[in-house]
């Protein structure tokens, strides 16, 4: 018993460790760690903030976009939004209100944005078609009407 | 004296061992506590199936987040903490020979102090005062009693804590140089985690009370996250805890064979209490406000449960094999045969235990950064915890049910019963597989969770995940008779069933087996230990979000 029990245990903890060291490898080498931004303001007094006093898109390099957005029950702000194939997009956003989720379906997009904090997110999409954006954090009884999409095309 | 004492113990331990009478009571008292709740909340998750199927529309004054409020609550807290403090107390007294009075008039104070705070927060939710669904996050405001309410119940957990911490320390003052029984070692594991678990959680509702009753303008909303996690992760981990007291302790005397090899046992159960609490910041890993190399290091704190976990399993299936090859079991796979796959007693938490093997490979998914970023908040998270909780712990709480409240009712499991029981085994196991794998699969999609209806205006991405969406529905209804006739068999042994007389089926150690380190019983060590991982893992997190804290958020109420 004993040795098999080592042996299964050997194994097993010797596939979490290689499963760290792949997340690990992900995370700090390619770059692919969560959404994780630390920067902070005052939820309310979001629309006086100078980053934020105009949420929109911005082109930034030949094909790079910023997307400063706010969130707030039921809304994204700006929503439908549109770029072309290929493009590059930093969404930066933060919530004037309650908890949100930003999650678009068909991406690995998801990110936490709460008040009082900035969230950061990146993604190209190389793929044209509609993306339906939604709220995935429970906002009120709203919540399942706050939706938007990203056309590419 | 001491040689008889333990002479008799071995061979007819029914003579000094048992649940005393009152203690009985205490026990069936949180059980009925507990299937009510579970009646409730199963018809309000059925409620939720069905509206996110579209199959009904559910009025104005009962909306879908009242509901998913309630479903919660009664369901994750109350469900389980009155089926945990009923099946612990009854294992204490049958242990210790019956508890001390003061401990059962502790187990009465924490009744009541938690019913009463499940029946304000009801009310409250009923009120539409209190639409902040089970996790509460602040800046969404419920009444200031919701929250009183909540604290009720946490007190009553702590009542019930501290009625164990005083029998335990009673029996071993009593039993110099000997370690405690097993049952008793796995109910001072789950005491000792959740009272420490409840204390972040304390410490969040107590700032949120004034904070809702306007006394106090601004609340830190990333700080009571992650005190909510600090609580939310650990009690996943106090079921599976109790669970698997059960696993290691009765099961094998059901099936005819001896438990492994204890200071195993008693390893994992430190293992499980001291590594803990850390493992709630999987459930952080796409918030702001922390850095990647914490949420790296805390990707590592939860994937080392796993560790116990991975023992545990490997210790049930040597123990399954040891005992069907003893009751002739051929060849390579000849064991599993001889198994007693009609009796209720084995087969529901049998299949939990296999349900555990899915479940805790889903748990290992979304504990890992950039995996859970594909699956946060999406219905696969609904389906992973309804694989782990649903049938991994609950299937084992139910089996538990047909040898513990026949034996406290003093009645008998008849055959009827039992072929109840095999049937509701088998009912939950259909409808749970159903409708976890169908949520699986839609959060694959992006399906969210957490929301009334996905349809998003038809919009051909939400097309995707809809037609899954039923079959949530008819898992739902699929799990509702299994509900219906497990509270039916439950309050039949509680009342009806037969009069007579019930085994407690605790394994005994193999024949040859090594005695028990002492040293097991070093509880205040552990809980160093169990302090010293938490502060690991919160100091600098918890420093960085108070000292780097942008201004508060106020009270919002947007329901």
């Amino acid at each position: 018993m004993q040795r098999l029990e080592e042996l299964w245990l050997t194994v097993s903890i010797g596939i979490l460790v290689i499963f760290m060291i792949i997340i690990g490898y992900q995370t700090f080498a390619l770059s692919m760690g969560p959404p994780s931004h630390k920067e902070t303001l005052d939820p309310q007094k979001v629309d006086q903030h100078e980053r934020f006093s105009e949420p929109g898109v911005k082109q930034i390099g030949s094909n790079e976009y910023e997307v400063v957005m706010t969130l707030e029950s039921f809304a994204f702000n700006p929503g439908n939004l549109e770029v072309p194939v290929g493009a590059k997009v930093h969404f930066i956003m933060t919530s004037k209100d309650v908890t949100h989720g930003f999650q678009v379906p068909g991406t690995n997009i998801n990110a936490m944005v709460m008040p009082g904090h900035i969230q950061k997110i990146s993604h190209t999409f190389s793929e044209p078609g509609e993306f339906l954006v939604v709220c995935n954090e429970y906002c009120g009884i709203g919540h399942q009407a706050m939706s938007t999409t990203i056309t590419v095309k | 004296m001491e040689q008889t004492l333990k002479e008799t113990k071995r061979q007819n331990p029914k003579k000094l061992l048992g649940v005393n009478t009152e203690d009985a009571k205490v026990a069936l008292s949180y059980f009925t506590v507990a299937f009510v709740s579970l009646l409730l909340g199963g018809i309000l998750g059925l409620l939720q199936g069905l509206e996110r199927a579209d199959l009904i529309q559910l009025p104005s004054w009962l909306n879908y987040y009242q509901v998913l409020t309630a479903h919660g609550l009664l369901l994750l807290v109350v469900f389980t903490a009155t089926f945990t403090i009923g099946y612990q107390f009854a294992n204490l007294s049958h242990s210790f020979g019956g508890l001390l009075p003061k401990v059962r008039k502790l187990a009465w104070i924490g009744f009541g102090l938690m019913v009463f705070g499940v029946a304000l927060v009801t009310v409250m939710i009923i009120l539409n005062e209190a639409s902040v669904l089970y996790t509460f996050y602040p800046p969404l405001a419920a009444h200031p009693l919701f929250y009183v309410g909540l604290v009720f119940v946490v007190v009553g957990i702590w009542a019930c804590c501290f009625g164990v911490f005083i029998n335990y320390r009673h029996w071993r003052k009593n039993h110099r140089g000997q370690v405690t029984p097993l049952l008793a070692y796995f109910a001072m594991g789950v005491f000792v985690l959740w009272f420490f678990a409840s204390i972040g959680v304390t410490i969040e509702v107590l700032t949120l009370i004034p904070w809702s009753m306007g006394l106090v303008e601004t609340t830190n909303v990333m700080v009571a996250r992650t005190l909510f996690w600090w609580f939310g992760h650990t009690l996943v981990n106090i079921w599976y805890l109790v669970a698997t007291s059960a696993w290691y302790v009765i099961v094998p005397k059901i099936i005819g064979g001896r438990h492994f090899n204890e200071k195993l046992i008693r390893l994992v159960v430190i293992l499980i209490v001291v590594l803990n609490i850390p493992g709630g910041f999987h459930h952080q890993i796409i918030d702001p406000a922390i850095s990647t190399s914490i949420k790296f290091l805390h990707v590592f704190m939860s994937l080392s449960i796993a560790v116990p976990s991975l023992m545990t399993a490997f210790a049930m299936f040597f123990v399954f094999e040891r005992t069907g090859r003893k009751l002739g079991g051929k060849g390579l796979l000849g064991w599993l045969k001889k198994l007693p796959w009609g009796d209720v007693r084995f087969l529901a938490p049998m299949i939990a235990m296999i349900s555990f093997i899915p479940g805790g490979a889903g748990g290992i998914v979304n504990t890992s950064n950039q995996l859970n970023q594909v699956v946060h908040n999406t219905m696969w998270v609904v389906g992973h915890f309804h694989v782990t909780v649903g049938m991994s712990v609950v299937l084992t709480f139910f089996g538990i049910c047909y040898w513990l409240i026949p034996y406290l009712s003093k009645r008998q499991l008849t055959p009827k019963m039992n072929k109840i029981g095999v049937i509701q085994t088998i009912v939950w196991t259909v409808g749970m597989t159903i409708m976890a794998g169908s949520m699986h699969i839609a959060g694959l999609f992006g399906d969210p969770r957490r929301t009334s209806d996905t349809s998003y205006g038809g919009h051909e991405v939400a097309a995707s995940w809809i037609s899954y969406e039923l079959i949530f529905g008819i898992g739902a209804t699929i799990l509702l008779v299994g509900v219906l006739i497990q509270v039916y068999a439950v309050f039949n042994m509680m009342f009806f069933a037969p009069k007579g007389e019930t085994e407690f089926p605790v394994a005994e150690p193999e024949d040859n087996a090594a005695p028990v380190p002492l040293w097991t019983e070093r509880w205040g060590l552990w809980i160093v230990l169990l302090l010293a991982v938490v502060a690991m893992a919160y100091v600098v997190p918890i420093v960085d979000m108070i000292l780097n804290a942008p201004p508060g958020s106020p009270p919002i109420r947007t329901w």
